[in-house]
């Protein structure tokens, strides 16, 4: 089928949009930051055109993009689009703007900076579109040098230690998924007649059930490090405080996201009686990061980790709501990244913005700021809400569902789950409360030191922060009032993940049964193979 | 008619030299040049240069035309093989000749080295290389790899007032002599179990039996002992960290990639076509190479604190990757392992003239902790440098991934697990160094003593960094290009 690239396009826009960013004079700061600026826009502008072709409805992947990349070893380079990709697509296209703008007053290495960006950028995408496994993998590996150029390179104090650390756990989880991928491609050799690495093709694969279990493990691993999970998460922390602002959005709102989008679109697509075989130590996994997260958040007092330790309680949300395997559960799951990487990534601007105002994060040398920067008290406040999961805001479509999806399944996993509901209300108001509210610090010495105005007074939020936040709390609002749009195209592709896994492995909740012609077995084949051939 | 009345041309067949013409031509520069440098002794090097660099390009020139050979397979009484597989490591060579001597034209300027002797040294030493890569009969691979070999020992000692470069001349000399000998003494058992030394004589006479025999084995293995260390595997390894460092670094750039592609050439020729009936008695001992040749090289290179020595182990153990390659024993394999030659070749030259650039003055600044800050203080070479790092490394998207990725996909289908398993989790380990020292150029403030040293560069030493840059990034993109060749350049023909 013949169409316009639309995928392609998206991808490797900001790839060449960093091409003539690269010849642009040194000094030309400006012309740096505007140029980013623009290819960050046009992107999102572009990614809009998959949404508008995207077909409500539709089974398997869509507007895919095909071409040879190596003959004779039969690597392909295949992009295509589902339920579950394609708002991971728009959240990242939709965030980078934000994460130029945001970075606007960096003074030092400006276009290396927006270099690494753009290169991220494209690396991300790509790893959401790619359903070959080789093309993913490059993807997945692409992400990795950018991302520690930018914690390394415009970090904080101990931004090389954070760096080397991310980019050691990355990679050792990787080569896992490596092995893992290669496996295929062998068993793909012998079983389908050519060795592939297309992910549909090797949905047909019949892996013997031990096999399937060690791929099962090969891919977690890989995954697990890069969602967190507890106990693979500690990389995560340091990297999230290290980084810079952009960095830290860039990493919590669409990085991890890679991890649990492999989880699903992977192990449980791929593998899906191992994951029914593995179900009960990933969700102990996933309630032990939610509560976990959530009681080392409560007790921080530097305001970004605080936000660091709360993406690992809420990724916690979304591999619970994975391997809940209920159609409520998966779908909820999707929408619990889309929104943490709004609220989460949000809540990291808002801090950049706070340390560019006060040089802290430390939550005990601040204090009273609502009274001195109302608006962006109030900003705050709302975005924190979103992460809190206040009904009306998106963050509580999400975690209900997830919630709902698991309680259906298996009640004591839920009734955890919901402390964590609980406790992030309590560390996300009492971060907001000693920040916000109370006396003005003794550190008004250190306000004033550090202040911008010829007062000696904070200055509130300026127009091009408004810019970057406004859009963030637009889309929060949005799904926290009409979800439907956005499930509704989410949810053909859960319910085939779903059905596929459910049926394999008899565990979660069935789905609303169909007395369709087809006999249960080719349901279920239909449904384990994307819903195509 | 005995095998050694054939090889001497019978006078029915005419004599062909058309597929020798490469190495006619570089023989015949670096005579004229040994000439010009007696007769007409200049301190200006640049007609060297420019000689030189047009014997190379001449040479490659008649290399492009034998691609489309419709002559017979093998010419000379089957002495030279007219083959794709001749043709493409041929143009790997010749480029790395090429940039090789841009190097070392700005090398030697800034090193006061700038002898007459040197460039025809190189070009001896480049018809050595080209030549073992077409020679299709034991005898010529033996004498092609002297001829390489010998002016390789030369140039590595060529800054011999410096002690460092003459020691790496000796022991280079003295363990090469030595595997010259392993490799003779393979020729002999390899004659004397078939009775011929031609590779495709060789073929016929093992297939035709059902076992191979005890004199056919004991061939094998001393050949492979003696390839082994003209590629550096270990445990044959010893004298290249030695020979990397004390060797001038344009010397070192232009042999670890050059001397690597012509042995594995040969290496692949060899073991692919005239020991293929054997292939199930060799993969093992291949496979076992290999995998200790990556250990052994990704752990030394960790303790390293020199960045040429570093390279050295790098390419001990980028030696053990080509061999997952050829480990394979298929088609898939081969292609595999050339285009990991490729790669590693203008990686290695790459990074060895940012060595080049970076040291100033001769080998000055070679520390590891001379690096830092490198990439501040020159961005475009500390991004280059970057590049071939990340693909010795294997990080997409520089060619070095899909360069791994394609040699364990063959040994995976190939069925060989435990290789893959410790390859894959070295090049994790192997990340860690190479990463260190882009912290290092990126992160890390250069120590005051090195902050005010200018680095400079000129045309020729850009070129030897930038082109290998581009390359590695479009074949890392576009890996179809190469193996695109490779469908048919892989295949030996006789």
């Amino acid at each position: 089928m013949h169409h316009f690239p639309w995928l392609t396009v998206v991808t490797f826009t900001p790839l060449a949009g960093a091409v003539p960013l690269a010849l642009l004079p040194k000094r030309a700061l400006n012309l740096h930051r505007i140029w980013g600026m623009f290819v960050t826009v046009l992107t999102f502008g572009l990614s809009l055109g998959i949404l508008a072709q995207f077909r409500t409805g539709t089974l398997g992947f869509q507007l895919v993009d095909h071409a040879v990349w190596v003959r004779s070893l039969n690597f392909n380079y295949t992009l295509g689009v589902d339920g579950v990709s394609l708002f991971l697509v728009l959240l990242t296209t939709f965030l980078m703007p934000a994460g130029i703008l945001v970075s606007w007053k960096l003074e030092h290495q400006v276009k290396n900076y927006f270099l690494a960006f753009l290169a991220l950028e494209t690396a991300m995408i790509g790893s959401f579109l790619a359903i070959d496994l080789l093309l993913f993998f490059f993807f997945f590996e692409a992400l990795l040098f950018p991302m520690y150029l930018i914690i390394g390179g415009w970090g904080s104090e101990r931004r090389i230690h954070a760096a080397i650390k991310f980019f050691l756990y990355t990679m050792a989880g990787s080569a896992f998924l490596l092995l893992g991928i290669l496996f295929l491609y062998f068993l793909s050799g012998s079983q389908l007649g050519r060795a592939t690495f297309d992910y549909r093709a090797l949905q047909h694969l019949a892996i013997a059930t031990t096999t399937a279990r060690w791929l099962f493990l090969a891919f977690f691993v890989a995954f697990a490090v890069k969602t967190p999970l507890v106990p693979l998460h500690t990389w995560l922390p340091e990297a999230h405080t290290e980084a810079p602002t952009a960095g830290s959005l860039a990493l919590a709102a669409v990085v991890i996201k890679v991890g649990a989008y492999g989880l699903i679109r992977f192990n449980l697509g791929l593998f899906p009686e191992a994951s029914g075989y593995f179900r009960t130590l990933v969700l102990v996994l996933a309630v032990v990061g939610i509560v976990y997260g959530a009681t080392v958040a409560l007790i921080q007092s530097d305001l970004k980790r605080l936000v660091a330790y709360s993406s690992v309680s809420h990724m916690g949300f979304v591999v619970l709501g994975i391997f809940a395997f209920s159609l409520q559960g998966l779908t909820g799951g999707v929408l619990t990244m889309i929104n943490h990487g709004l609220s989460t990534g949000g809540l990291f601007l808002l801090v950049g913005m706070l340390y560019d105002r006060l040089h802290t994060r430390d939550l005990n040398r601040m204090g009273g700021l609502a009274a001195v920067i109302p608006a962006y008290a109030g900003v705050f406040l709302f975005v924190a809400l979103s992460s809190i999961g206040l009904p009306g805001l998106n963050g509580f479509v999400g975690e209900f569902l997830v919630i709902l999806g698991t309680f259906i399944v298996t009640k004591p996993y839920a009734v955890v789950a919901v402390t964590g509901v609980v406790l992030s209300a309590i560390y996300l108001l009492w971060g907001y409360q000693r920040a916000m509210h109370g006396a003005l610090p003794v550190a008004g010495g250190a306000t004033n030191g550090h202040g911008n105005g010829s007062s000696g007074r904070l200055k509130d939020l300026e127009l091009r922060e408004y810019f970057v936040i406004v859009p963030i709390m637009a889309a929060i609002l949005f799904i926290g009032i009409y979800p439907k749009p956005i499930l509704s195209r989410i949810e053909p592709t859960t319910y085939t993940i779903v059905g596929c896994v459910q049926m394999t492995t008899n565990k979660g909740a069935p789905l609303p049964a169909s007395n369709g012609p087809l006999s249960a077995e080719s349901l279920r084949r239909l449904l384990c193979t994307s819903g195509g051939p | 008619m005995g095998p050694l009345a054939q090889a001497v041309a019978p006078s029915h067949m005419p004599i062909v030299l058309r597929p020798l013409l490469p190495e006619l031509i570089l023989v015949g520069t670096a005579l004229a040049l040994m000439l010009l440098d007696a007769l007409r002794p200049t301190p200006d090097q640049r007609p060297f240069v420019l000689l030189s660099l047009a014997g190379v390009a001449g040479a490659a020139a008649a290399t492009l035309s034998l691609w489309t050979w419709k002559g017979p397979g093998s010419v000379l009484g089957g002495m030279i093989a007219a083959d794709r597989f001749a043709v493409y490591f041929r143009l790997v060579i010749l480029a790395a000749a090429a940039l090789g001597i841009l190097l070392s034209s700005y090398y030697l300027d800034r090193a006061g080295e700038a002898r007459g002797e040197y460039y025809p040294l190189l070009l001896f030493a480049t018809a050595g290389m080209t030549l073992i890569t077409a020679a299709s009969d034991l005898i010529l691979i033996f004498l092609a790899l002297e001829i390489l070999s010998l002016s390789l020992y030369l140039l590595t000692g060529f800054s011999f007032r410096r002690l460092a470069s003459a020691e790496a001349s000796m022991k280079y000399f003295l363990l090469g002599a030595f595997s010259s000998a392993f490799f003779l003494y393979g020729i002999a058992f390899a004659y004397g179990a078939t009775g011929t030394t031609n590779l495709a004589g060789i073929a016929t006479a093992l297939a035709s039996r059902v076992n191979g025999d005890a004199l056919a084995l004991i061939a094998v293995g001393l050949l492979a002992v003696g390839f082994s260390f003209k590629i550096a595997a270990v445990p044959f390894h010893m004298w290249t960290p030695d020979a990397y460092q004390g060797a001038p670094t344009c010397v070192t750039a232009f042999m670890s990639a050059g001397t690597k592609v012509a042995a594995f050439g040969a290496f692949l020729r060899v073991f692919g076509v005239a020991f293929l009936p054997l292939a199930h008695d060799w993969r093992a001992f291949m496979g076992v190479l290999a995998a200790i040749s990556i250990i052994v090289g990704s752990v030394l290179a960790i303790a390293q604190t020199d960045i040429k020595r570093l390279l050295a182990y790098s390419s001990i153990a980028q030696a053990g990757f080509i061999l997952v390659g050829l480990s394979a024993g298929t088609q898939a394999g081969i292609q595999s392992a050339m285009f990991y030659l490729a790669v590693y070749a203008g990686t290695v030259l790459g990074a060895f003239a940012v060595v080049a650039i970076a040291s100033v003055r001769g080998e000055e600044h070679t520390a590891l902790s001379s690096y830092a800050g490198l990439a501040r203080r020159r961005p475009l070479l500390g991004l280059a440098l970057t590049a071939f790092l990340l693909s010795l490394a294997g990080i997409p998207p520089m060619a070095g991934f899909i360069a791994k990725v394609s040699v364990f996909s063959a040994a995976v289908q190939a069925g060989s697990w435990p290789l893959v398993l410790i390859a894959v989790l070295a090049s994790v380990a192997a990340a860690f160094f190479y990463i260190r020292v882009i912290v290092l150029m990126y992160m890390q403030d250069p120590a005051p003593e090195i902050e005010g040293v200018r680095i400079e560069s000129d045309p020729a030493g850009w070129a030897a960094v930038l082109a290998p840059a581009f390359l590695t990034v479009v074949f890392g993109i576009l890996p179809g290009l190469l193996f695109g060749l490779l469908r048919t350049a892989s295949v030996v023909r006789f």
